[in-house]
């Protein structure tokens, strides 16, 4: 009976271990994929990236911003109307905390916007800059 | 004085009952409705998850199994947007889906839904099947162009508690 407890506590702990991502650990990731070091990591490029817009395939522009709005301490808006949380950590804890979301939402809003993935290099930019929002 | 209060007594019953006979169904293709537009609640992590993301989980009984394979075979370019899952979440929720699809015989509305449907038709979208279509005859163009609606895909827009799977017509909210 001890025994399952201990071992039902230690599989709780590794998995909380296993989920602790935070905004920090993959700018770290990311910087160490791209080669550079974290400190070179740049929210203005970040910004850039986010705010910079691109032809869409209805012909309007569309960026990171359209769906997130201007500010990403606000809630933003998928196009049939659904609400999406705020994507800066300052507005919600959440954010980056999840290797497996985090992984999902570039790779498809990076095809979806930049029409291709993003490399290692933006998406600690991009964190770098949506970290720092205070 | 009377006549005043007298006058906005008419006017408000006449109202009221003008409004009653819109909102009441009328006999023939509503009748037995009211009770019956509530979906059954169904619980699938991965579809909870995954599909309601960016829209609601749209209930499975509303398409075909043939229908959802086709939807679930092109997440890389879901109606304009890339949705791709990992093999294993994706292949789990088209499992849900079939096992609960409109042909699949487990729910009134999915009988409803084939009643309407040529057998070998598999549409993409709800919003093209006749049952839907002749469901919302009443909704004019422009009402589905509203910024607060968005879109004929966003079914909360005026079925309030279509997150809980209750479509009744009594829960309808057409936003101005």
């Amino acid at each position: 009976m001890i025994k399952r407890i201990a071992l039902t506590g230690l599989m709780l702990l590794s998995a909380n271990v296993a989920a602790a991502d935070t905004p920090a650990s993959f700018m770290a990731r990311y910087a160490q994929q791209a080669g550079v070091a974290v400190s070179t990591l740049s929210p203005a490029r970040g910004e850039a990236l986010y705010r910079t817009e691109h032809p869409g395939k209805n012909g309007t522009a569309q960026s990171c911003a359209s769906c997130h709005t201007a500010n990403p301490k606000q809630a933003g808006q998928t196009r049939v109307g659904k609400r999406i949380e705020p994507l800066a950590p300052a507005a919600n804890p959440e954010r980056f905390t999840d290797a497996a979301q985090v992984e999902k939402w570039f790779r498809r809003n990076c095809m979806d916007v930049l029409q291709r993935e993003c490399s290692a290099q933006e998406k600690g930019d991009f964190i770098a800059w949506l970290s720092q929002i205070k | 004085m009377n006549y005043l209060l007298r006058g906005i007594g008419v006017l408000a019953t006449v109202g009221t009952i003008s409004l009653l006979a819109f909102t009441l169904p009328s006999g023939g293709e509503a009748r037995g409705d009211g009770g019956s537009d509530v979906l059954p609640r169904l619980t699938h992590k991965n579809w909870q998850q995954e599909c309601a993301s960016c829209h609601i989980a749209y209930a499975p009984s509303m398409l075909p199994k043939a229908s959802w394979r086709r939807v679930m075979s092109g997440l890389e370019q879901h109606f304009g947007e890339n949705a791709s899952l990992d093999p294993a979440t994706q292949a789990d929720i088209l499992r849900f889906l079939e096992a609960n699809a409109a042909d699949s015989g487990t729910s009134r509305m999915g009988d409803k839904v084939m009643q309407r449907m040529d057998k070998n038709a598999a549409p993409l979208r709800i919003t093209e099947t006749t049952w839907f279509v002749k469901k919302h005859d009443e909704v004019p163009r422009a009402t589905w162009l509203r910024k607060s609606v968005g879109s004929a895909a966003n079914c909360a827009a005026c079925h309030q508690q279509a997150e809980k799977g209750v479509f009744d017509e009594h829960s309808v909210r057409i936003p101005k």
